[in-house]
């Protein structure tokens, strides 16, 4: 969520091992009170995550293919012991304040130097890249502190939730951008990002890198229902590829009151509040018409000065060397990525027009394929197989031209 | 193949504006075609018809000798490439702030801001429409293309010594910043490799009316339109630096003007050679040479 310079930032990882191998090691620009630390409802992203899917026209359940990442992670060998005060402040490293926050034990770090820094998280059980002291250094520098947290088994077992919940921190800064740098440092291979931004007015955009809209729109086979999941994956996969890996995708932008077709209902008020959309409530409240309406909003209902935009990015250090730096545009209209199914008519075909019309549906089914062949790099063979469009047939077949003469 | 009439020249078009106007173009169509800008033909057309629709008018109230198209082309193309909106009625806006204001905004008998960053500043800061610094990317492909074009127009409204005092500021405040901040080169290299900041530079700040007449002069402005732009990029954490810059530093133009006088410069119109413009073809200072709008 951003408005004006209020952000609350929502970090929710794909992580799977082991809840005591998680560290999680953000710069963030301010210094952090444990009112401004909240651990959210996963239930929330998934939600957030299946409203904005790329969808069908028809109702359907979207695969969330690509699990929200939202930070860079770093997982830790195993719990080394607590970091001793004196040690810190031999290494330069100021503990700023300490929180257990639900299942989550959270430092805020400031540090002299970048080295120290680096010395300390390895000490303290933070896995941190070789090479990771110069972007340490630069946040450093920026002024920028760091925003690190483990699993607390202890609590973890007393609050009973198996998987870990994201994490949230609310503050204030002018500075609208996501640190990508740490995770970028030693990767083996690319990183994926998605990112959910809740803003009043209108899309938010990559001014740093090139934001460009995902294919939409366009007709593909009827088959793509049932491997939709795969679908997604190969045409992001080919946006990806056909854009050098430079750019970062849009995938939805709308307002937050309707959508068209729904992959899921929007968000209700309450949800959105937890993510850190406060101004719901203080003044203006948005007419409701026709009476009161509970949450969650129905599709077409009150109006929510609330924009969402998803934003996809795959990216790795040399194409992306830079953090991610975004505006708010003054853009309020609505994009998705959004693919059409369109079923033939079965009834019975007799009639002269059927004829014309049978030809029409062999060419359109005809382009669905090529259409699915560019969006995802599909051998167009096998899509035409599938389709059954490469069976001779008699009823849909284009006639020869003698076939024509004596009938 | 000498033709009768007499505003063109021979067959080399000697006004660097056409060639502006043609790399304009290009530059549209690229970004229309290949990257996939969110400009429509409508919002074409309005834009560069309204601009022509302003300069007709302008033209006629300040009994100007003749209606020429060139500038108000130029200021509409860069909008289409520049300024993003949702409504035409903005659009339209924008193209009449722009060439109005070379009527309207005049110190010394010169118009005072470069009529598009003016139109982009206002609009922006109103929030009615938005500027995609990103929206060329960083393909150094495309770069090179606008940095050729570009450089062709400088060179022939022989206006690269702001273009280049501009660049090497600019760059070198980024390379600073990374030395400072011990980031590596491939950081303020992506800084550079925008498609923008190559535009801003070569076919904005470049602009022979609203820059200061003499080279000196010239090269400070270029130096401190970089540095109003990182203040606004890397101190106040604002976005379209490069624009809001470059708007709120023009009204030093005047100033450096009588600080350090130069020669006016003119657009060539007849053929005239392409080197840096000679004090015998530029008009003295004169303000019946640019008649201002009758109050």
């Amino acid at each position: 969520m951003r408005d004006g310079d209020r952000t609350v930032l929502t970090m929710a990882s794909d992580f799977k091992g082991e809840p005591k191998e998680f560290a999680l090691v953000v710069p963030v620009p301010t210094f952090l009170e444990r009112g401004q630390i909240h651990v959210g409802d996963p239930a929330v992203i998934d939600h957030l995550d299946a409203y904005s899917a790329p969808r069908l026209v028809e109702y359907f359940d979207p695969d969330p293919c690509h699990p929200p990442v939202m930070m860079d992670r770093m997982a830790a060998p195993s719990a080394a012991g607590a970091a001793k005060a004196e040690r810190a402040k031999a290494l330069g490293v100021t503990v700023e304040a300490s929180y257990t926050v639900g299942e989550y034990d959270i430092l805020i770090l400031s540090a002299k130097e970048s080295s120290g820094l680096e010395t300390w998280l390895r000490e303290n059980g933070y896995r941190i890249p070789p090479g990771a002291s110069q972007v340490l250094g630069s946040y450093l520098k920026q002024g920028m502190r760091f925003f690190v947290a483990k699993v607390n088994l202890g609590e973890q077992a007393r609050l009973g939730f198996s998987m870990l919940r994201p994490l949230q921190v609310a503050y204030e800064t002018p500075k609208f951008m996501l640190p990508i740098r740490l995770g970028t440092v030693n990767a083996a291979g690319p990183q994926e990002l998605l990112i959910y931004a809740l803003t009043r007015r209108g899309r938010v955009e990559t001014t740093n890198y090139r934001t460009v809209k995902l294919p939409s729109e366009l007709e593909v086979p009827l088959y793509v229902k049932d491997v939709f999941g795969d679908f997604y994956k190969a045409l992001f996969d080919t946006a990806v590829r056909k854009e050098g890996m430079r750019t970062v995708f849009l995938e939805y932008a709308w307002n937050m009151s309707w959508c068209d077709p729904c992959a899921a209902d929007p968000l209700s008020r309450e949800e959105l509040r937890k993510l850190g959309v406060f101004w719901l409530d203080d003044g203006g409240a948005p007419a409701v018409t026709g009476g009161v309406r509970p949450a969650p909003l129905p599709p077409r209902g009150g109006a929510v000065n609330v924009m969402l935009t998803r934003l996809h990015v795959r990216y790795d250090r040399d194409r992306f060397p830079e953090d991610l730096v975004f505006q708010e545009t003054a853009d309020s209209s609505n994009f998705q990525g959004r693919y059409v199914l369109r079923h033939p008519f079965t009834g019975d075909v007799g009639c002269e027009a059927a004829r014309g019309y049978r030809d029409q549906v062999r060419r359109g089914q005809e382009q669905q394929a090529q259409n699915l062949a560019r969006l995802t790099g599909w051998p167009i063979d096998g899509i035409r197989k599938r389709m059954k469009l490469d069976e001779p047939s008699g009823v849909t077949g284009e006639k020869k031209w003698w076939q024509k003469l004596w009938e | 193949m000498a033709r009768p009439g007499p505003v063109r020249g021979p067959s080399i078009p000697a006004d660097p504006r056409w060639y502006q106007i043609g790399s304009l173009a290009l530059l549209l169509a690229w970004g229309l075609g290949r990257l996939g800008f969110d400009v429509g033909a409508p919002q074409v057309a309005v834009t560069v018809g309204t601009a022509l629709a302003v300069q007709l008018l302008g033209t006629t109230l300040a009994r100007l000798p003749r209606f020429d198209p060139k500038s108000a082309l130029i200021s509409s193309l860069s909008l289409c490439l520049l300024l993003r909106t949702n409504a035409l009625a903005i659009a339209a806006l924008g193209a009449a702030i722009a060439v109005g204001s070379k009527f309207l905004v005049r110190v010394r008998g010169k118009h005072l801001f470069n009529p598009t960053t003016l139109a982009l500043a206002l609009l922006y800061l109103a929030d009615l429409a938005w500027i995609s610094p990103g929206q060329w990317g960083s393909a150094a492909l495309l770069a090179f293309l606008v940095a050729c074009l570009g450089g062709l127009v400088v060179f022939r409204s022989s206006r690269s010594d702001v273009t280049l005092a501009f660049l090497l500021a600019w760059s070198g405040l980024l390379a600073a910043r990374a030395l400072r901040l011990g980031d590596p080169a491939s950081i303020p290299l992506h800084q550079v490799e925008s498609g923008s900041l190559l535009l801003f530079a070569f076919f904005m700040i470049s602009d022979p009316k609203t820059t200061p007449d003499s080279r000196a002069g010239r090269v400070v402005f270029g130096a401190l339109v970089a540095a109003g732009a990182y203040a606004v990029q890397f101190l106040l954490f604002r976005t379209n630096g490069l624009v809001l810059s470059l708007v709120a530093l023009s009204p030093l133009v005047p100033l450096l003007d009588l600080l350090l006088p130069g020669p006016r410069y003119a657009w060539p119109t007849k053929g005239a050679p392409d080197e840096a413009p000679r004090p015998a073809v530029a008009p003295p200072p004169d303000p019946a040479a640019h008649p201002p709008l009758p109050a």
